[in-house]
């Protein structure tokens, strides 16, 4: 299968210390690939390397063959959309943080869309509340929400379930493997639970000290 | 030191007025020292620090004051050197607020520049203010100094806007928002925190206080009403150098801080974070 990201020798480097080390990693097209790892591992910084929210020392991503740094970076954030591990909404209500994308970049806002995204994802109604009304796993919905509003090719997750009580992160793992299924989604999934890589992805990329030390299908890298 | 300008500087220092000036200062400092004494009786432990506070006081307002005199006596166009190495010294002073913003004292010359040359020059062709070495100097550098103030505290808000609001910022630079756009919310209101300030004095002008320039103009025996109008005037001039130089800082500033591939400037925010 044709890559829809593809890393070449990724590498970022803080205050001397490699925490992005040559990492070159494909990611087919609709397909999940997790990145597991301990604490510092470089699972996020990776992460924000892919939608160039931070810039690569050295190497580069292609995104459908073409180098990423030819691309307007705001034109490659929509195409490569990014969920932080923190919702961050703001404040105002669940419709104006889901828009956000669109109200700020003077576009016409699409409420059939919203009202949509946030019925699949269980928060029909809730589109006139107040965020800071909204319980943890609420938010944390709204801020996909506000992600996929923006129709990207590719959808990076950070530790998406971190912080939320057992329950809330079953049901809303359980949403994201609907929501990747159905639409079809290019996902590179960041996790520190091994558990829900193996549930959520087609691929898992261990990354150990900013380096890939493993690359295989869920039952190949967790025995 | 031309002829002119010494005979001026004599002429002043020799005024009958300046004879009394130093006798209200000896009424002043005998108030000042029964306070030290009380303060020495209570063991308040602040006395020496008030003697020196009051003596480099005295001798800095004094010192300033001639210098005013030998302004006065100078040519007019040695108004814009003058205003211009306040202007220099302002922004000096102003960017250490935002000392972790890059380009901060760049920003800040140019927004407490343009706010105070706006100001300054549109009045004085105005009229507003005689287009006098006293009027430029004395009214200038209360204009100066108000869009100084302002500058740090909206500066300082911007700071703190960023380093409180990063996640919220990154979150929506993740959907494609242009950093402009993506910042504008905190820029408005770094810029109405800086002029919170001035707000309130306009508010309570005349009910609260009865301003420093208008005091002055009654004790030196101008018509009240006419103060009071001269006030509001001045109050008006240094709200405008204050919203103009907060605008142009901190649009100046919250470019700086992101990359060219409109990413937050990591080293800006881990400078401000330590």
């Amino acid at each position: 299968m044709a890559s829809k990201l593809e890393t070449e020798e990724l590498t970022r480097v803080v205050d001397g210390e490699r925490i992005v080390d040559s990492v070159s990693v494909r990611i087919p097209t609709a397909e999940v690939v997790a990145v597991i790892g301990p604490s510092g591992a470089g699972k996020s910084s990776f992460l924000r390397l892919l939608n160039r929210l931070d810039e690569p020392t050295a190497g580069t991503v292609y995104l459908d063959g073409r180098d990423y740094r030819e691309l307007d970076p705001l034109a490659l954030r929509r195409r490569v959309g990014f969920v932080p591990q923190a919702p961050a909404l703001g404040s105002g209500t669940v419709a104006d943080a889901v828009t956000v994308g669109d109200r700020l970049c003077d576009n016409p806002v699409d409420d059939e869309r919203v009202d949509r995204l946030l019925e699949r994802v269980g928060l029909a109604g809730y589109r006139d509340a107040s965020v800071d009304d909204l319980s943890g796993g609420e938010q944390q919905r709204v801020a996909i929400v506000r992600t996929l509003y923006v129709e990207p090719e590719v959808v990076l997750l950070d530790e998406p379930t971190a912080h939320l009580d057992e329950n809330t992160e079953a049901r809303l793992e359980a949403l994201l493997e609907d929501l990747i299924r159905e639409e079809a989604l290019t996902c590179v999934v960041v996790t520190h639970d091994t558990d829900q890589a193996r549930r959520l992805s087609d691929r898992i990329v261990r990354l150990e000290d900013g380096r890939v030390t493993q690359v295989g299908t869920p039952q190949e890298v967790i025995p | 030191m031309s002829e002119d300008a010494l005979a001026t500087l004599v002429e002043h220092a020799s005024d009958p007025a300046v004879i009394t000036g130093f006798v209200q200062i000896a009424i002043a400092v005998v108030l000042a020292a029964a306070v030290l004494v009380l303060t020495y009786l209570r063991d308040l432990g602040f006395g020496r620090e008030l003697i020196t506070t009051s003596s480099r006081g005295l001798v800095q307002i004094v010192a300033t004051g001639a210098v005013i005199g030998l302004l006065l006596a100078a040519h007019i166009a040695w108004a814009s050197v003058v205003l211009a190495f306040m202007i220099a010294a302002a922004a000096w002073i102003s960017h250490e607020r935002g000392a972790d913003l890059p380009g901060s004292f760049r920003a800040s010359l140019l927004a407490i520049g343009v706010g105070s040359a706006i100001v300054i020059a549109s009045m004085a062709v105005a009229g507003a203010i005689e287009r006098t070495m006293r009027d430029l100097i004395v009214i200038g550098s209360m204009v100066i100094a108000m869009a100084m103030k302002t500058n740090s505290l909206a500066l300082e808000r911007f700071t703190d806007e960023l380093s409180s609001n990063r996640a919220e910022i990154e979150a929506v630079l993740s959907v494609g928002v242009p950093p402009e756009r993506v910042v504008s919310e905190h820029v408005s209101t770094s810029v109405y925190a800086s002029l919170i300030p001035i707000l309130d004095r306009l508010k309570s002008l005349g009910v609260v206080s009865i301003p420093g320039l208008m005091a002055g103009m009654i004790i030196a025996g101008a018509n009240p009403i006419y103060a009071a109008q001269y006030q509001f005037v001045i109050m008006l001039m240094l709200f405008s150098a204050a919203a103009v130089t907060s605008m142009v800082s901190t649009l100046l500033v919250s470019r700086y801080v992101f990359t060219e591939a409109k990413q937050l400037d990591n080293d800006v925010l881990e400078s401000i974070d330590a």
